[in-house]
């Protein structure tokens, strides 16, 4: 298991540089000159050429690209064009803003969605099969801009029970420690805080949370109607075990392994829910500093950031079939 | 002899399929006494496995329908509420199934379900409950049982996973054991360990075994009393000897004839020409009647009853009502 992880791990190497390079040759292939939007229009063809220079963008791309390269191995993602801060140092709290909302609304989709999967096939056409059945099918189709509106219109604006916009009260700011601000609160010993920063986690987490938890529910859904018509479920209630047991023990170990597949996939595009959520609920995370990289022609920022979360989703993907070997002991990794 | 642990009476077990109610099991009687084994045999079909999920609780509900009694030990399963049949499940009255390399659960060790069995009945620890579990791997002559209770079904043979079943019905000691066609599924020489190990724990511990199989040479082995089922209902019922020496009914008649090496004789393998017909057609008649080669007019409209001949050979047969009779040389089938 070790030694498949290792490998694993090497495997990703030449993944990550693949990416890389696509990332960099497409960003170049965008209209537009960083050194015009920097200086605006008014700026003299002098002043362009020499910005031009100093960002190092006059010499050829596979210079360009070899710099890149070396910079990302000792760690460095380079410089932000606008803030001229370099990147590794001020990715992470945009970073630790999407992690902790991606992580809240898929702990909503899985928590949610398996158990709605469960119970629904535990009783198959019952009226909670059916409602559940309908509430899932509308949530795959849900997109997610329109939800995260209506969610803003109805239950922030018209209920104003819980806030529109951003990670903590503006006027009460989290202090950052971790940047995961679940923890920093905790940390900082503001309870009060935490409350808040869960208000705020409710609804982009739920705007996030529906499609990957609508399919999460129809997946448990079929694959435990599956599981329990097998023999070995016979076998366990032949024993006299509890229903609940056959249920959660017997059949849900067997029928999450697709379910795990699901939850993984999902995880992925969840990464391209969470830049559109962002945007919606103005949550500082890394689609917010990604899209505001765009417009300024921030190259290094553009870049690294789609590098980062490529890395990320490769790396769930790994995690998953790791997470295979856990549940599934005919699969062994040699 | 004593008491019988158990005994059916009237036992008529039907599923709703749109509308209609189709009978499966049609109303039928038969007792084992303590220690005994008795064998059910019959064709495909003929609702020996439905008969024994109606003992053990198990029919699916709501679509299955279960009449009649079921004595055990005195007290009538058949309206017992699901809380007391879970609490004879697996201790009272266990069961085996016929498909050994499905009928565990496949990420669960051997151990693990082996211990489970016990503490669903036994407020046993788990220390205790893997002793039970390593000493019924060596009663059921399992090589290596401290290592095997490790290890997972995928790396056992089907007869070993067999014998693996058989631990786990026999571990706390039920009064009856329903083998459902313990050994279809397995080749000939591990069959045969299997019945000599089943054989061996009846004498043992004196459970009593109802045999399902549709294998009269399964029966020739290890039973004591056969009843014949066609079509939902027990057609015949005897002693082993009586079943094989001078059977009554055309249809055990034509069993007999159809097992290679019973008798001599007969080179080529004979089959009975015809089906079983499916259920549901609840027509007036024998069912036997389309393949029976004595058919008489009484017999297409009017059912027979089960007949008590002497030395407890029953038969359900027009022909021992008229007193006319079958011989075992007759031609038996049309
Ligand atoms: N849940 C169910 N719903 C409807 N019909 C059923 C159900 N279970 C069994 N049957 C029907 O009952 C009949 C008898 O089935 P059963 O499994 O008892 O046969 P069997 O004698 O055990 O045959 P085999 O030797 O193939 O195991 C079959 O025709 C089957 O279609
Ligand atoms: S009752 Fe008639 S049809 Fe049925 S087995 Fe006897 S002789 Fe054949
Ligand atoms: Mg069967």
């Amino acid at each position: 298991m070790f030694s498949y992880t290792i490998r694993r791990l090497t495997a990703l190497i030449p993944v990550l540089l693949g990416m890389t390079f696509i990332v960099f040759m497409m960003i170049r292939a965008i209209p537009g000159n960083p050194a015009q939007i920097i200086l605006g229009q008014q700026a003299t063809k002098k002043a362009m050429a020499a910005l031009t220079k100093e960002l190092g963008l006059d010499r050829p791309w596979p210079t360009q690209f070899w710099e890149y390269l070396s910079g990302i191995f000792t760690g460095d993602l380079g410089v932000s064009l606008k803030s001229r801060v370099p990147i590794s140092e001020e990715i992470w709290p945009y970073l630790a803003a999407t992690i902790e909302l991606s992580l809240v609304a898929m702990l909503i989709a899985i928590v949610i969605g398996v158990n709605a999967g469960i119970i629904s096939a535990w009783f198959q056409n019952s009226w909670f099969d059916y409602v559940a059945m309908v509430v899932a099918l509308i949530g795959v189709s849900m997109p997610i801009f329109w939800l995260g509106l209506m969610e803003q219109y109805i239950v922030a604006i018209q209920w104003d029970l819980l806030p529109t916009t951003g990670r903590d009260n503006i006027r009460d700011p989290v202090e950052a420690v971790t940047n995961f601000y679940l923890i920093d609160s905790l940390l900082n010993n503001r309870f009060d805080q935490f409350i808040e920063v869960i208000r705020h986690l409710i609804l982009p987490g739920i705007a996030l949370g529906t499609i990957p938890m609508a399919i999460i529910a129809r997946m448990t859904r079929s694959s435990m109607l599956e599981v329990m018509r097998s023999d070995y479920i016979r076998t366990a209630r032949a024993k006299g075990m509890k229903m609940f047991w056959v249920v959660y023990k017997h059949s849900l170990k067997n029928a999450l392994i697709p379910v795990v597949t699901v939850i993984g996939l999902q995880t992925g595009l969840l990464l391209g829910g969470a830049i559109l959520t962002e945007t919606i609920f103005g949550w500082p995370g890394i689609g917010t500093y990604i899209y505001e990289a765009i417009s300024y022609r921030d190259y290094p920022v553009i870049q690294s950031g789609i590098l980062v979360v490529a890395a990320i989703f490769v790396l769930i993907n790994l995690v998953v079939d790791l997470l295979y070997a856990a549940i599934d002991p005919r699969i062994k990794y040699k | 002899m004593n008491k019988p642990i158990i005994e059916v009476k009237e036992l008529k077990t039907s599923f709703r399929t749109d509308e209609a109610e189709v009978p499966v099991v049609n109303g039928i009687s038969f007792h084992i006494n303590p220690g005994e084994i008795l064998g059910i045999v019959g064709e495909s079909g003929c609702g020996k496995s439905v008969t024994s999920l109606s003992i053990m609780g198990l029919v699916p509900s709501p679509s299955g329908k279960v009449e009649g009694e079921i004595l055990f030990k005195g007290e009538n399963l058949a309206d017992a509420p699901e809380s007391r049949m879970r609490k004879i499940r697996g201790n009272d009255i266990a069961m085996i199934f016929q498909e050994p390399m499905t009928s565990l659960n496949p990420v669960f060790t051997i151990g693990e379900q082996l211990i489970e069995s016990i503490r669903i009945h036994r407020k046993w620890n788990k220390k205790m409950a893997e002793a039970r579990a390593v000493e019924m791997l060596r009663l059921v002559g399992l090589p290596r049982a401290e290592d095997l209770i490790r290890e997972y079904p995928h790396q056992l043979s089907g007869g070993m996973r067999q014998r693996v079943m058989i631990a786990m019905a026999m571990i706390c000691d039920p009064a009856l054991l329903i083998a459902d066609e313990p050994t279809t599924a397995l080749d000939v020489t591990i069959q045969a360990q299997i019945l000599e190990l089943m054989k061996k724990l009846n004498k043992e511990t004196e459970t009593a075994i109802m045999m399902i199989t549709h294998d009269l040479g399964v029966v020739a082995e290890i039973c004591e009393r056969v009843a014949v089922m066609y079509s939902g209902r027990i057609v015949e019922e005897a002693d082993v000897r009586t079943i094989f020496q001078d059977p009554k009914h055309p249809y055990t008649i034509g069993l007999i004839q159809s097992v290679p090496d019973m008798r001599d004789k007969k080179e080529r393998l004979y089959s009975i020409p015809g089906n079983v017909p499916k259920p549901g057609a609840a027509q007036p008649g024998c069912p036997f009647a389309p393949r029976c080669a004595h058919a008489m007019d009484k017999c297409v409209t009017k059912t027979p009853s089960l007949k008590s001949l002497s030395d407890g050979q029953k038969v359900r047969c027009w022909l021992y009502e008229d007193g006319k009779g079958v011989k075992l040389n007759d031609t038996a089938i049309s």
